[in-house]
């Protein structure tokens, strides 16, 4: 939906974008690399990472896949230093990788709930643990988190994922502060329903897809879900210089699904 | 060119971030229509925006008249062919505690920001909803979000700014017509610095932004170009802030 135009608004930089292999994550990517980026594409599937790379290769644009189990301190401490010994620097962080599933509380498993946390928070952690100090020694760096309109109200049926979600959106603050001083920005988006593969199989395993597409829709007072590219352009916005004085914010990119 | 094709009205758009905003935007392609009280100085914008070859025209506009809202909307329409961009802009500050407030004070307060920017709102959607849809950019404040020391009129009226344009995303989404909201942190302006009696008391405000600098009206200006352009078009009833951290602590 948007030009396949060229921009400056990220030239120069060095990204990393978590979950780079799919979804939002792989829409993130390609438009930073439109606007002038190195990216680094960081998946758990490295073929998924490699993919979005070569799309990004296609445009014109310099990319790097690396494999990375952001729930594991070890991978994402080798990724940071992949990309370093590789770039020299890195200039924006996306933690954008995540999943769901549909549970209540009573439903949810242990297990499940304690993988959900190690990827969705856990995976925020850990990815700022590592690449702040890296900002912080360059001078400075825009770190945007993926968290969702999950994490400000409540969705039937995702308990652990508002629960991570909610984590998410705190944790941005608390870090946004501690690490001002050191010319680090920290934000987070808020999607709604997000046209995905995750959402592709939510709606393959049901047994009515179009209408539980329907609900999904009706949630949002805009009556569709959104696309990863209108996610990506707010992404963008908060990575690059023209939201030098945004931190610590919240923005909603959900078709007014929280306004109301 | 990020607003491409695309006509906008900026109330307040004579001097400080509605300045800014207009030349930011017809720089990326829009018309932009400049409505204020402050003829002179808006005048002169204008035809700044109009020197580097864009389209930019100037009409007197206080946002408290109904009468100059549908002038300025009928004027989009006749010139430009319709609007699809507005930015409520045009605000006044008031310093003070509650008591030192007079009804008088609040009454000016309550109808320059919060029914100014209902006005704009009420005759632009017919229009927007004839252009196919649009993009509403409200500016609020931080002081919408938080209590301060400095005012309470002005703190409430923004306020209202903001659910204001919660409803009125609510209320119009089906007709593609999106409203979302600023939110200014301390912003070097000349509104703004009406508020402060001198470079002393903008120090003291300054230390207090997490960031630690006072905001400038470009970084107000480049969220309200990413609220108007199609890069926000799955956002409507979002705030964003510009605050520099204040309201994260």
């Amino acid at each position: 939906m948007f030009s396949e135009a060229r921009g400056t608004r990220l030239a120069g930089r060095v990204c990393v974008v978590t979950g780079g292999g799919s979804g939002i994550g792989r829409a993130v990517c390609l438009l930073f690399g439109r606007e002038g980026a190195t990216v680094v594409a960081a998946d758990k599937k490295a073929e998924s990472a490699a993919r979005t790379v070569g799309e990004m290769e296609f445009l014109g644009a310099q990319g790097m896949a690396v494999q990375v189990d952001v729930s594991v301190a070890r991978s994402v401490q080798g990724m940071v230093d992949v990309v370093v010994e590789e770039h020299g620097r890195i200039d924006v962080l996306v933690n954008n990788a995540g999943f769901g599933f549909a549970a209540t509380v009573v439903e949810t498993e242990e297990a499940d709930w304690d993988r959900l946390m190690s990827v969705n928070l856990k995976g925020v952690y850990l990815g700022c643990k590592y690449v702040v100090p890296v900002m912080a020694r360059q001078g400075g760096g825009s770190i945007v988190n993926t968290a969702s309109a999950a994490g400000l109200v409540g969705v039937p049926d995702r308990a652990a994922y508002c629960a991570s979600k909610g984590g998410v959106i705190a944790m941005t603050r608390a870090m946004a502060i501690d690490h001002v001083d050191e010319g680090v920005r920290i934000n987070c988006v808020a999607p709604g329903t997000v046209e995905s593969p995750y959402f592709d199989e939510i709606f393959a395993a049901t047994d009515d897809p179009e209408g539980l597409r329907r609900l999904m829709e009706a949630r949002h007072p805009m009556g569709r879900l959104g696309s990863p590219d209108e996610v990506a352009s707010s992404v963008l916005y908060l990575a690059s210089d023209e939201s030098s004085f945004v931190t610590g914010s919240v923005l909603s990119v959900d078709g007014g699904m929280t306004a109301r | 060119m990020r607003l491409q094709g695309k006509v906008a009205m900026i109330s307040g758009a004579a001097r400080g971030m509605g300045a800014v905003e207009a030349r930011l935007f017809a720089s990326e392609g829009a018309r932009v229509i400049l409505g204020d009280i402050i003829e002179d100085a808006g005048r002169e914008v204008a035809s700044e925006i109009a020197a580097t070859g864009a389209e930019a025209v100037f009409l007197s506009l206080d946002v408290t008249s109904p009468c100059d809202w549908e002038k300025a909307v009928y004027k989009a329409v006749s010139r430009f062919g319709g609007l699809d961009v507005l930015v409520n802009n045009a605000g006044v500050y008031l310093r003070g505690y509650v008591e030192e407030t007079s009804p008088e004070d609040w009454d000016r307060v309550m109808e320059v920001n919060a029914k100014g920017a209902f006005l704009g709102t009420r005759a632009a959607i017919p229009a927007m909803r004839e252009s196919g849809g649009g993009s509403i950019v409200n500016i609020s404040s931080f002081n919408a979000l938080v209590g301060t020391t400095t005012s309470a009129a002005y703190n409430a009226s923004k306020a209202a700014v903001r659910l204001l344009t919660k409803s009125t995303a609510v209320q119009y989404a089906a007709d593609g017509i999106r409203a979302n909201v600023i939110h200014p942190g301390p912003t070097r302006t000349a509104m703004f610095m009406s508020g402060f009696p001198d470079e002393e008391a903008v120090e003291e405000r300054r230390a207090l932004v997490p960031l630690g600098r006072i905001g400038t009206a470009e970084d107000i200006a480049y969220g309200a170009l990413f609220l108007a352009s199609d890069e926000s078009s799955y956002m409507t009833g979002s705030d964003l802030v510009i605050d520099g951290g204040w309201t994260a602590q």
